[in-house]
């Protein structure tokens, strides 16, 4: 049986703490700057916190992976190779890359530490898996959330590192480190600055009849009725319009997060070896409720217990969730 | 259950602005301390607020008969309890039950749940609201507790009576 | 100058589901008429689309060379199934023509053999395009979204590399793609059952915004701007640049007569303004933007501030 390791977000200090003593295996998390895929204002860390950081977590026998998965624009290289630098002055255990030239880097000057490849890289097949393992040296993939679970096992047996999968939160529909969704509306990039909708950019605009609409960049994404559920201000979740479609609807997805607490099993059966919930621009209490019932689920798991998973729907983006592509390929 | 956070649907109570005016003049010192605790105890929340350390905040619990106006400018913090007729022009406003803002500002409360169950109404500033989150949410311990701390015994006694006072949910 | 004269012209792979025989026509123009140095051919976005197109595919490599373009084969931009696996791999075993790689799968195929580097690539960076020519590239499309500056820089280093550099300037841009097909989901299939009803949008189906705005067109799984680029005013700075491809991608207007408005303004015998008038007139009410180029919202339409 895999170890099935429970990787956690951590948007800030308190995060990574409240994680690594909710029972985090490792904690993910990044600078304050355009080096990883979370640049949101007021969150992620300083060097100075990210070394007390990892002392903590370390004490604890938590790991710390330093996510720098962004593509990195021509003529601004610099500033990926120094964060990758200081994670390694740091400890940190492992760097989560996505683009080539960094991943070179990290190789060639920090060849002690390991390289995960992030979602952003998208590696959907055996091959591009192969690919980053043989010239890089990555030790595990993290795989985006697209595969059904016998894709996920027949990957597993033709790749020579370790499988992560998401379990829990924003469900992504595109294909990730391929979009320019955000930058196209707003002039920031989701693969050179690291944002997603950025809350700059953000506005809701409350009506009178209780109703509320999301604009990005001026443009009304959605309208909530004053009973609906809401989602993330995100394009990719937005309602529109299109010549069948006269009513509106959800072009590419209903806002919706993933669970997959019920596939736990499987999983680990499929052999992945490491369980990620998304969520570093989550509180606290996000992180602490999550990781709890995920840690308890997990024990559970191993010990040969039936799983017993808290609710955790309540949480959820539109308080709606989805098994996703992992459970029916009938998803795409 | 949906909050309804509209305005027209307040409580509506007869004298409602001297009401509102005394209330507020009889929390405003309480309120004074209690930030000057908070900003002295936590000073890396300022850092974690960047350009938004001069953003005019409103903090609108919904069944309370004023609003918060919240400045958290280190050189000159303000934090004062605001009749609704006469609060200042905010750059950014969030909206909720009382109950709901204290478990934010507390972290028992996950700030994105409370926006998709529509429990939590954010106008105004996007950023601004998102910067306050965070900076807050980066703060070890209850800020509520130690408020009542600050109190002694009657402080910790108003707050557990607080709680109790609403369902959880 | 000279050096704008240099740079070459292509057209990239048709984005869209196109009938066998809107392709066969296409093309047939485009040898005949269309002044463009090279042609990219093949399914890009849907593994599903190949069989419809690879009857042809000979005979239009054919009449394309015969006219004198040098033909260009491009792979899939996303690799998961085991259809796509062995498309990529067949793919990249190809030696009679140059290949244009789409995803990492594709590269992990071809090893060091010489290829292309594709805009799904994702090469942003200098140290990435370094990478990839030790690795056998010797072109390299850079990605949409980059801005000028990063171009420039990135096509310098690529320059000293010996790689060719290219550059989208015309026609919608890839904003995203996925693994699910919202083509389906519109007509309420999904992928494995989609009747390709895809081929009934020859520029893309349009998404409206609530408050009535055009922004976003969905082709199968992948999702396009609503404006179309166009870097007409910008195509002496990239030549400037050192860019030496500059790619139009084939939307569903007379591209034959873009090409040669593309081709006249290159070779000075049309001055700009003349130039973005009459691409106006082909396009139709088609938004133009270059927005990315200039470091700003990608939709937006930057005037010219300083003209080389």
């Amino acid at each position: 049986m895999s170890l099935a390791e429970l990787i956690c977000p951590a948007g800030t200090p308190a995060a990574l703490r409240t994680a690594v003593d909710a029972g985090a295996d490792a904690v993910y998390c990044g600078f304050q700057d355009a080096t990883n895929a979370r640049n949101f204002p007021g969150l992620n860390f300083t060097p100075d916190e990210l070394a007390a950081s990892v002392a903590y977590a370390h004490e604890k026998g938590t790991k710390v992976l330093l996510a720098l998965n962004t593509y990195p624009p021509a003529g601004k290289v610099d500033l990926w190779r120094q964060a990758a630098d200081t994670g390694a002055r740091f400890g940190v255990d492992a760097f989560i890359v996505a683009d080539m030239g960094v991943a070179d880097y990290i190789a060639r000057t920090h060849p002690g530490i390991r390289l995960h490849l992030s979602v952003q890289a998208a590696a959907s097949s055996p091959e591009a898996i192969r690919y980053y393992c043989e010239n890089f040296g990555v030790k595990r993939v993290v795989l985006p959330r697209i595969l059904t679970i016998p894709e996920i096992r027949q990957i597993r047996e033709e790749i020579p590192c370790e499988i992560e999968t998401f379990i829990f939160g924003n469900h992504g529909l595109m294909v990730e480190g391929r979009c320019s969704l955000t930058n196209y509306l707003t002039g920031q990039s989701t693969n050179m600055d690291g944002v997603c909708s950025p809350a700059s950019d953000v506005e809701y605009v409350r009506h009178d009849d209780g109703s509320m609409s999301s604009q990005i960049a001026g443009f009304t994404i959605d309208c909530f009725g004053s009973d609906e559920k809401a989602g993330y201000p995100t394009i990719c979740k937005g309602r529109y319009t299109a010549p069948h479609r006269p009513e509106g609807y959800y072009a590419f997805e209903e806002p919706i997060s993933l669970n997959l607490s019920r596939l736990l099993p499987e999983l680990i059966e499929a052999g992945v070896h490491a369980f990620k919930i998304e969520g570093r621009q989550r509180s606290k209490s996000y992180v602490r409720n999550v990781v709890r019932a995920f840690r308890a689920a997990v024990d559970d798991i191993r010990a040969g217990r039936e799983a017993n998973i808290a609710d955790l729907v309540a949480l959820t983006e539109g308080q709606k969730q989805t098994q996703g592509a992992f459970e029916t390929k009938k998803w795409r | 259950m949906t909050a309804n956070t509209d305005p027209i649907h307040r409580p509506r109570l007869l004298g409602q602005r001297s009401v509102a005016r005394l209330s507020a003049a009889i929390v405003q010192p309480i309120l004074s301390r209690i930030v000057r605790r908070v900003a002295e105890r936590h000073p890396s929340l300022f850092a974690r607020l960047g350009p938004h350390q001069t953003t005019d905040y409103i903090i609108d619990p919904i069944e309370l008969p004023f609003s918060l106006h919240l400045r958290p400018d280190p050189q000159a913090l303000i934090f004062r309890a605001v009749p609704r007729d006469i609060a200042p022009v905010a750059g950014a406003a969030i909206r909720g039950r009382f109950m709901l803002l204290l478990e934010l500002i507390d972290s028992e409360e996950d700030g994105d749940a409370a926006f998709f169950s529509r429990d939590l109404e954010v106008t105004g500033d996007t950023e601004a609201v998102v910067r306050l989150r965070n900076a807050l949410d980066d703060v070890d311990g209850s800020i509520a507790e130690e408020t009542a701390d600050m109190f002694g015994a009657p402080g910790r006694a108003i707050l557990a009576r607080l709680r109790r006072s609403y369902p959880t949910t | 100058m000279a050096v704008t004269n240099m740079a070459k012209l292509t057209l990239g792979p048709i984005a869209y589901h196109w009938s066998a025989e809107r392709r066969r026509d296409f093309y047939a123009c485009i040898a005949d008429e269309a002044p463009v140095d090279e042609v990219y051919l093949g399914e890009v976005i849907c593994s599903k689309r190949a069989p419809f197109q690879e009857a042809e595919l000979p005979t239009i490599i054919e009449r394309l060379e015969r006219a004198g373009k040098q033909v260009v084969l491009s792979s899939l931009a996303e690799v998961m199934l085991k259809r796509e696996r062995k498309a990529t791999e067949d793919l990249a075993a190809i030696d009679s023509h140059e290949i244009e790689i789409n995803n990492a799968a594709g590269l992990y195929a071809c090893g060091k053999r010489p290829h292309r580097i594709g805009p799904f690539m994702n090469a942003y960076n200098e140290a990435t395009i370094k990478w990839m020519a030790h690795q056998g590239a010797t072109h390299v499309v850079l990605p949409t979204e980059l801005p000028a500056p990063a171009i420039a820089v990135a096509t310098r280093a690529a320059r000293d590399l010996g790689l060719g550099v290219e550059v989208q300037v015309f026609g919608r841009a890839s904003l995203a793609v996925s693994a699910r097909c919202y083509h389906a989901r519109a007509h309420g299939r999904t992928k494995d059952n989609c009747q390709f009803v895809c081929e009934d949008d020859t520029d893309g189906m349009p998404l409206i915004t609530r408050d009535d705005r055009p922004i976003l067109r969905v082709n199968g799984i992948q999702t396009q701007s609503e404006s179309y680029i166009d870097l007409m005013p910008e195509v002496k700075r990239l030549a400037g640049d050192g860019v030496t491809h500059l790619r139009l991608m084939p939307q569903a207007v007379d591209m034959v007569a873009v090409a040669q408005v593309y081709r006249r303004a290159l070779e000075r015998r049309l001055d700009l303004s003349e130039a973005e008038a009459v691409l106006r007139e082909i396009c139709g009410g088609a938004p133009f933007s270059n927005g990315f180029f200039h470091g700003e919202a990608g939709y937006r339409r930057i005037a010219n501030a300083n003209p080389v």
